[in-house]
């Protein structure tokens, strides 16, 4: 190992609380899973941010294009009827 | 260029005039991309280096109250600098090769942590004046128009404020102290005042990133209004602690409602940043230190990660 190489960079999701779902505060760098979780649990919790944390390699992150955004999200751009208050109802009408 | 190019630049000015944040994978014009690494590695740098001044007071804060605030605020540095590192990163810069930049003098960082801290003083005057003028710029660019640094900047600001109450605790009690613990806490006040308005960077009218920033919204205020806020800020909280600025020029405009002052010394400014200040040599000699006294340990947990994975496929555990 003549050059040292940088550690693999890391994806970090932190469930705050029971109840929420794990969400992504940020990366950091670590040899392995076992470290990134370590480090994760100095660098995003030091004031009790959470309970549960999830790491994964960056590399193995799939995103979209943000070039393709419109292409992507578009095809649920024109369907108003998708949401409740497209239908239109008698003010009569209870509890629907 | 290709049709594809100019409206995704169209694309990129709009985000910016709408108030939208820009994300690592758009599309983004190099010199935004080239000013964005640069400040942000640089800021990078600034927290790592910054833990230096302070941690030559670590083993001789005086209780194990203080010696515990200060350790928490160290180690909240170290995590400062690793999240911007990381910013830096989505932007496709290589850590390795900013800390190179760093070790070898060619990246920059904030000119403050090239003075010495002399008594334990000047670790509340850190934290008061440093960590205050720190807030004030940082406080600005959690608006920046850079995705994950704006995320980074809200985590730092969030975490900041405790630094300059821990400080200006310090002196607080210092100055209700006796005599010679009062000259002390001046005597800090007296060294870090000019350096710390220097924080903010040159004037605006020579300061040579500030349009772009600004246009690009990277900036909201400009050099000498943050300068301008953090005086009007402080003035009042010096005056509490019974401590006088060292400036005879500084008055209160009762109409404006600032306060005027004296520049800092713009060419000790300038000397301090090509490398002539008190302790530059010092800073980046320890962090070069630091970074190949740990190249073992950096190699070893590749090494081991990497018979770890060997063995899981080969079934052993």
């Amino acid at each position: 190992m003549e050059n040292s190489k940088n550690w693999p960079l890391w994806e970090i999701f932190i469930r705050s609380k029971r109840g929420l779902s794990h969400k992504h505060v940020g990366s950091l760098r670590a040899s392995d899973a076992q470290m990134a979780i370590e480090n994760a649990r100095d660098v995003y919790t030091r004031r009790q941010e959470g309970i549960s944390i999830w790491v994964i390699e960056s590399k193995n992150i799939t995103a979209s294009d943000p070039g393709e955004q419109d292409s992507l999200f578009d095809p649920s751009g024109d369907k108003p009827y998708r949401h409740p208050t497209f239908y239109k109802l008698p003010d009569e009408l209870k509890n629907i | 260029m290709t049709a594809k190019a100019i409206s995704q630049e169209e694309r990129f000015y709009q985000l910016i005039d709408k108030e939208e944040k820009i994300e690592p994978k758009d599309w983004m014009p190099e010199k935004y991309r080239n000013t964005m690494i640069r400040q942000i590695s640089q800021h990078a740098h600034s927290e790592v280096v910054g833990m230096l001044p302070e941690g030559n007071w670590i083993s001789r804060a005086p209780s194990l109250r203080r010696k515990a605030a200060l350790l928490a605020k160290i180690q909240d540095e170290a995590g400062h600098g690793l999240y911007l590192y990381s910013a830096a990163e989505t932007l496709g810069a290589d850590r390795e090769e900013l800390i190179e930049e760093l070790h070898i003098g060619k990246a920059k960082y904030s000119s403050i942590f090239n003075y010495p801290t002399l008594s334990w003083a000047d670790i509340g005057a850190i934290g008061w004046l440093v960590d205050g003028a720190a807030i004030m710029n940082q406080v600005m660019l959690c608006r920046t128009s850079y995705g994950p640094y704006s995320r980074a900047m809200v985590r730092i600001c969030k975490e900041e404020s405790f630094h300059q109450r821990q400080g200006y605790d310090i002196l607080l009690t210092l100055c209700n102290g006796t005599k010679e613990q009062k000259e002390m806490a001046q005597d800090a006040l007296n060294r870090w005042w000019y350096p710390s308005l220097m924080m903010f960077g040159p004037k605006d009218d020579e300061s040579v990133h500030s349009d772009y920033s600004i246009k690009m919204k990277i900036k909201r205020f400009s050099n000498d209004e943050l300068r301008q806020r953090f005086v009007d800020a402080t003035v009042p909280q010096a005056e509490y602690l019974g401590l006088k600025v060292p400036d005879k020029n500084l008055k209160f405009n009762a109409k404006t409602e600032n306060y005027s002052f004296t520049e800092p010394d713009w060419s000790e400014f300038y000397n301090v940043i090509k490398g002539n200040g008190p302790c530059n040599k010092d800073r980046i000699k320890t962090r070069r230190e630091a970074f190949e006294n740990g190249k073992w340990v950096r190699d070893a947990a590749i090494a081991y990660a990497e018979k770890q994975k060997q063995n899981n496929k080969n079934g052993k555990q």
